[in-house]
């Protein structure tokens, strides 16, 4: 027997009253917990999309500029302002393609044969050359088409021309620049050639240090939109940080509603323990008047808080896996989130501070009891 | 060397309706071993002069002298560890912890002082010399008779060997039979361990077992 016993058996004896306190706390843990891992799964949701690690600058003619493309011209003088950095110009359209006997719309992305392999990365195969005829697939689309027979060597026909499947590319995600999953990459010179065109869509410069990022764009804007403007700049680290500025702020925001609803946890287990501290004035009284010490008294108050806390925070915890668990499959389509070190330190800081906020609200009423007068406290009916 | 002195003690309870005199300069001397009753109309200052000697309270003026400290220079700390470790108190409402059995309220002052080992043997001990049968031991207080409390009481009391016995109006809540063996067993403690004991009561019956009997009227002896 121990003043741990005395706040355990305080509690177990008024069970329907500590239960609805543990409630609250478990409430208030799973609040937190949940919403932690939902933000969180939010921005990795994001991250996984967006392969760019941002040092991608992205060129496009200005809109209502009179510019829809740019000429070889324009590439070269984007290439000199970019100084050493690749510049990788692209064109994209979408056309029927014959695959055998079927024929279904893709997209198609024409690069420059020698830049593809800076851009994109293959899965099987090789990179297409420029003088032959081949082409190569996006992993998704290689992956969505093993009926079709659309795979690594197949034939396809575009218009009246044949082209060869050379490569299929790595999976690359939602990208801000171009998205081949889906698509068929061919060299430019082909491109030009069967659709007799000389004209690029946007323009890819790969700036090989990030430092150089904010400079390559001033450079090219200063190069280009000199008399009016001729180019939009975009460069992906900004969008990244802005993307990921508002995962986070949704996090802290998910996150307030959490604590916020730990706090009425926090007020409920306050009203507990002064009912607790109430009702046992006059047994505090005769526990000070035979010996025991304030700090003790104390001690045993703030051990009944903290025993509700525990047992919200750890049933919290538990349930707060299941929860996210639930959501992260739901909501965001994959619980793989939920194994992210980042998800699980959300449960355990909502523990915490399930925790804290029980300890700190039993401080007020353990010290309320601990410093009652022993003479008034004995006398109270 | 008395186990008790009082020098020129008095109590003052500051009201906003006027200043409550509740002793009014007592000068007391208690001797190891003796029997002393405290007797006076209701509000003559009885309580507070117990709770002065159990040093529960504190004088507003003048020393008292409790095993040899003097209580005015002590913390809350230095007076809570005298009344654990040099006084017993038993109480008019016999004032067991309802959370603990009848065993471990007796043990609980034990537990106190840091005793680990023995302590229910010494608890158990001590219950059966006040005379609660084996059975008892497990109940909560509430399932006993009032004057099994109250023996019970005494037991918690007796379990740290203290230097002196307070008793508030120990027999105010019993039947006069009842009441009867309470003050026996009291008197039985004083007699056959040597224990100091001081007990209130109004009850002029019990002058019988005392040494001495002090008499208080508005806060004086008389
Ligand atoms: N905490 C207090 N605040 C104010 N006045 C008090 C307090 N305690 C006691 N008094 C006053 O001090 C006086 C003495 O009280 P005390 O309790 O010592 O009397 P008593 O002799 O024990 O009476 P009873 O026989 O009724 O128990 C009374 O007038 C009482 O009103
Ligand atoms: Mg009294």
């Amino acid at each position: 027997m121990t003043f741990f016993d005395l706040a355990r058996r305080n509690v177990s004896r008024h069970w329907l009253r500590s239960t609805l306190a543990v409630i609250g706390i478990v409430i208030g843990v799973i609040a937190i917990a949940s919403m932690g891992i939902l933000g969180n799964s939010i921005g990795l949701m994001f991250e996984e999309m967006v392969t760019d690690v941002g040092d991608t600058i992205v060129v496009y003619p200005a809109s209502g500029s009179g510019t829809m493309a740019f000429t070889e011209r324009q590439v070269s003088d984007i290439t000199r302002a970019a100084g050493s950095n690749r510049v990788i110009p692209f064109a994209s359209t979408f056309d029927t393609v014959t695959v055998g006997e079927t024929k279904s719309g893709a997209m198609i992305y024409a690069i420059p044969a020698g830049d593809i392999p800076f851009l994109l990365d293959k899965e099987a195969g090789t990179y297409p050359r420029d003088t032959g005829a081949g082409c190569m697939i996006g992993s998704k689309l290689a992956e969505n088409s093993k009926t079709t027979g659309l795979k690594l060597g197949a034939r396809i026909k575009i218009g009246s021309d044949t082209l060869r499947v050379t490569g299929v590319l790595t999976e690359r995600g939602m990208g801000f620049d171009i998205n081949p999953d889906y698509a068929i990459v061919v060299p430019y010179r082909w491109y030009s050639n069967h659709y007799d065109k000389d004209e690029y869509d946007q323009v890819i410069v790969k700036v090989r240090n990030i430092n150089d990022l904010d400079a390559v764009r001033e450079a090219i804007e200063e190069k280009m939109n000199r008399r009016e403007d001729v180019v939009n700049v975009m460069d992906t680290k900004a969008i990244l940080e802005s993307i990921f500025e508002a995962a986070d702020s949704i996090t802290v925001f998910l996150m307030g509603i959490g604590a916020i609803s730990l706090i009425v946890a926090g007020v409920s287990i306050l009203n507990v323990m002064m009912m607790s501290v109430t009702e046992r004035i006059r047994e505090i009284g005769v526990l000070r008047s035979i010996g025991t010490r304030r700090n003790e008294v104390m001690r045993m108050f703030i051990y009944e808080a903290l025993i509700l806390g525990i047992v919200g925070a750890l049933i919290g915890g538990v349930l707060s896996f299941c929860t996210g668990y639930l959501m992260t499959a739901v909501l965001v389509g994959s619980p793989d989130y939920l194994y992210n070190i980042k998800s699980i330190l959300y449960i355990v800081f909502g523990m915490a501070f399930g925790i804290v906020t029980s300890a700190a609200s039993g401080l007020y009423p353990a010290w309320k009891a601990a410093h009652l007068n022993p003479i008034q406290a004995l006398r109270h009916e | 060397m008395p186990v008790i002195r009082f020098d020129n003690v008095t109590k003052v309870y500051p009201l906003p309706a006027g200043d409550v005199v509740a002793l009014a300069g007592i000068d007391l001397d208690i001797e190891e071993g003796e029997f002393i009753l405290v007797m006076g109309p209701s509000g003559s200052g009885k309580s507070t002069l117990l709770n002065i000697m159990g040093s529960l309270d504190v004088p507003t003026s003048g020393e008292v002298t409790i095993a040899g400290k003097q209580i005015s220079r002590m913390t809350d700390d230095e007076l809570t560890l005298m009344r654990r470790d040099h006084i017993g108190f038993v109480f008019q409402q016999f004032n067991l912890i309802p959370l603990l059995s009848v065993v471990e309220n007796v043990e609980y002052p034990l537990i106190l002082r840091g005793r680990k080992s023995g302590s229910r043997e010494r608890a158990e001990e001590v219950l059966r010399s006040v005379g609660i049968t084996e059975t008892h031991f497990t109940h909560k207080p509430g399932e006993l008779s009032g004057g099994q409390q109250q023996r019970a009481a005494i037991a918690r009391a007796l379990v740290n060997s203290p230097d002196f016995l307070l008793c508030d109006e120990p027999t105010g809540n019993l039947d006069t039979k009842t009441g009867t063996a309470i003050m026996d067993l009291i008197a039985q403690m004083n007699r056959e361990e040597g224990k100091t004991v001081v007990t209130v009561t109004h009850d002029p019956r019990m002058t019988a077992y005392a040494d001495r009997t002090i008499q208080l009227v508005d806060g004086r002896v008389v």
